[in-house]
């Protein structure tokens, strides 16, 4: 019997092992391809004959046609300016649903899901003469601005996680305020937000990350102004094959210097939603 | 539920302020309210609020005099005079004479009837409004006044004023485009009609019935695009789902050592953005990337394996990529449940003689099951509209010359990017998008309804 358990532990353990490597491996990859010296494209070895930082200082100083360092802080503060609005749009929306009730309550409801089943996609070929018609895509600061109002515009109908949460702090605690004389807007300032912060977190970071990794949006609106690009359509420019021969190996440490920040804000996301699961007021 | 006792009012006649109350049970100067926007406030004396109400019917009646009328012409032809190429006799030059651009004319003829349609919403306010005061004064109260009404949005009208923001962005971002984009499907707006060069009209269920006429080009690309679509969906979501739990339980059980390192290694993954991830896995499976290269330095094959050339290993490839980046997603959500499954379930399962497997399909699966629909409904609805892991893997390839612009591995989604983004389609690409939201819809239907946070949205209220 203990004989057996031994055999199907081992196994077990190759077998995670094995599984293990195939999930590192391309990360590994990656990692080694930032540092490789020789630059050109597919190298018919895969652990670099040299290593060398010059790829990560190649992207600070950008010296060739595209330029890393602006990508990064065009969407950092494409990120920053759409997660703020997004949040407050979003748990505006999510308190509303959760807590008042009013007659064009379901109804919204319902057409924010029928909403949601539309490829978010066809409406962008409509948003982008939507936005050439107010002159937003005149110049590249403004198209930075009207990646923001598509990024945050329709964050209104993203409130179920949100709502879900406010569902879950009780009702007893608005009634016991309504009787010192609290108004419905005080309940949402002084009880519902301070309680909410784990919601309110994870709202943010979500919508700080879109714009990181989104690809059609931006692509859609800043079309060929690279300078004015965001890291997602930037990365991929790199890959096209008119640059694939010079970037390739700036490209892999391009993705290591995105990833890190990203993988941190992912990790903080994750321990907020957990909380969210738990709920706002623990019994 | 206690707040709607709370305002319950003291009166017992029809004071319940809607539109049609305000219209049946309201005196003449309420009515009238309808038509001249504020009469009712003025009334009462609200003068402030009359004045608002005011300026909005007459800025309205300013709009639809010098532009509203004549977009709304525009929108029924969407455009007569067509861009012109005109030999100017005393410059000896040819000049372009402007024409009308269809595309706006669609596009502000939808603002138009926005706005008409805001519009009315603000003349039944208006005679709400004044049914208010109007009930208020036969009860003996006094009207609000202005300062009051402003009050009254932080209490009882809350969810006005904080819906407006966000109604606002939803109105502009989502309904006014997704309206626009519906309209195109019923237009010619193809590569043959651009703007501003060329006009395009209406032309009815044509778009449509080309979709799906037998032997034509666009049916028979439908057709296969759709199916792949479906297939993708089902395997990718039922694939990453089930590994995932697999890994889970792997490293939950008891003989395995070190499950904190496990999970670090299959999470690492996770960490990576998605498009970078997907980016290098493209290099990797590469005519000349690291795979071909071992393989070649190994001796097993002598050609590279075509990975992307392949249409049917392109699309196994695909599906087992996004096994690679959707198992941990899958592991991480269901390591937490797994955990919390009572563990007496189990010693009650022991005695009753039971072994790994029965366990495995009467607890665990179930128990996980319970908690996890929710998620892999929208892992579904997420996979057939999954641009990304197409577009930045295969990019929809390999091209097939018989189908109309898409590839053996193009989703709904893709294509429709490649017919409208690469191809100037945008006729054939709303009506791909409509059937999108018809699959999506018919999808939501039958699984949302069936959804107990649905049905009872405040059972833990």
């Amino acid at each position: 019997m203990k004989k057996k358990r031994f055999i199907t532990n081992s196994i077990v353990h190759v077998i995670l092992a094995i599984l293990g490597a195939v999930w590192v491996l391309p990360i590994l990859y990656v990692i080694l391809t930032s540092f490789r010296k020789e630059g050109g494209t597919y190298k018919t070895y895969i652990i670099p004959k040299e290593f060398t930082l010059d790829n990560y200082k190649a992207l600070w100083e950008a010296a060739g046609t595209l330029d890393y360092k602006k990508w990064f802080l065009n969407t950092l503060i494409v990120a920053l300016a759409s997660c703020i609005i997004a949040a407050f749009l979003t748990v505006c929306v999510a308190y509303v649903m959760s807590r008042l009730r009013f007659k064009m309550r379901k109804p919204f409801m319902n057409i924010a899901m029928v909403l949601g089943l539309f490829p978010g996609f066809m409406s962008m070929i409509a948003i982008y003469y939507i936005l050439k018609g107010f002159n937003l895509l005149e110049t590249g600061q403004l198209k930075l601005f009207a990646l923001v109002l598509v990024y945050s515009g329709g964050a209104g109908l993203g409130f179920l996680v949100a709502k879900g949460f406010f569902d879950t702090i009780p009702k007893s605690l608005d009634e016991a305020a309504y009787i010192d004389g609290a108004t419905k807007w005080d309940v949402f300032t002084k009880i519902t937000i301070p309680l909410s912060k784990p919601i309110i977190v994870y709202t943010v970071l979500t919508a700080f990350m879109g714009p990181w990794v989104d690809y059609i949006f931006a692509k859609v609106i800043l079309g060929q102004d690279r300078d004015h690009y965001t890291i997602a359509i930037g990365l991929w420019t790199m890959l096209e094959k008119e640059f694939e021969k010079y970037y390739y190996t700036q490209f892999f440490a391009g993705c290591v210097v995105i990833s890190i920040p990203i993988a941190i804000l992912f990790l903080l996301t994750q321990k907020c939603y957990t909380e969210t699961v738990g709920g706002a007021v623990k019994g | 539920m206690a707040k709607r006792k709370e305002k319950a009012p003291k009166i017992v006649l029809k004071d319940e302020i809607t539109t049609k109350n305000a219209w049946l049970y309201g005196n003449w100067q309420t009515r009238l309210s309808l038509i001249i926007m504020g009469f009712g406030n003025f009334v009462n004396k609200q003068i402030i609020q009359g004045l608002i109400y005011l300026a909005i019917e007459i800025l309205y009646i300013f709009y639809m005099v010098t532009t509203g009328i004549g977009t709304i012409k525009d929108f029924i032809t969407l455009g007569t005079v067509a861009q012109q190429e005109v030999f100017n006799e005393s410059t000896q030059m040819y000049e372009y004479i402007v024409g009308d651009n269809s595309m706006l004319c669609l596009l502000y003829g939808v603002v138009t009837i926005f706005i008409t349609v805001f519009f009315v919403v603000a003349m039944c306010t208006s005679m709400r409004s004044a049914y208010e005061s109007q009930v208020k004064v036969q009860n003996g109260t006094k009207p609000l006044n202005f300062v009051e009404t402003l009050r009254s949005l932080k209490q009882q009208k809350l969810q006005s004023s904080m819906l407006s923001f966000p109604v606002l962005g939803i109105v502009l971002f989502n309904i006014l485009p997704t309206t626009f984009m519906i309209l195109i499907a019923f237009t010619n707006y193809d590569k043959d009609h651009q703007t501003p060069g060329n006009l395009f009209h209406w032309v009815g269920f044509e778009n449509f019935q080309k979709m799906f006429a037998s032997g034509g080009r666009l049916a028979h690309t439908f057709w296969p695009v759709l199916s792949w679509t479906l297939i993708w969906a089902v395997f990718a979501t039922v694939t990453s789902f089930l590994l995932g739990l697999i890994l889970a339980i792997v490293i939950n059980r008891k003989g395995t050592r070190f499950k904190p390192f496990w999970r670090f290694i299959f999470v690492l993954s996770i960490a990576v953005p998605q498009f970078v991830s997907l980016l290098t896995m493209r290099t990797i499976f590469h005519a000349s990337g690291p795979v071909n290269i071992l393989l070649k330095n190994a001796g097993i094959i002598t050609d590279s394996i075509p990975f992307w050339q392949d249409g049917t290993l392109a699309k196994v490839m695909i599906i087992l990529i996004n096994i690679w980046i959707g198992v941990p997603y899958t592991m991480l959500q269901t390591t937490g449940i797994l955990q919390n499954i009572p563990q007496d379930l189990y010693e009650a399962a022991d005695v009753d003689g039971a072994g790994p497997v029965i366990k495995f399909f009467k607890i665990t699966l179930p128990y996980i099951m319970f908690v996890m629909t929710p998620y892999l409904i929208t892992q579904f609805t997420g996979n057939i509209n999954n641009f990304n892991v197409i577009y930045l893997l295969s990019g929809g390839g390999p091209e097939r010359l018989d189908y109309y612009y898409a590839g053996e591995t193009d989703l709904l989604i893709t294509w429709l990017y490649k017919v409208t983004i690469t191809n100037k389609d945008f006729n054939i690409g709303a009506v791909i998008s409509i059937l999108i939201f018809i699959l999506m819809a018919i999808f939501a239907l039958v699984t949302y309804r069936h959804t107990g946070s649905y049905k009872d949205e405040e059972a833990f209220q």
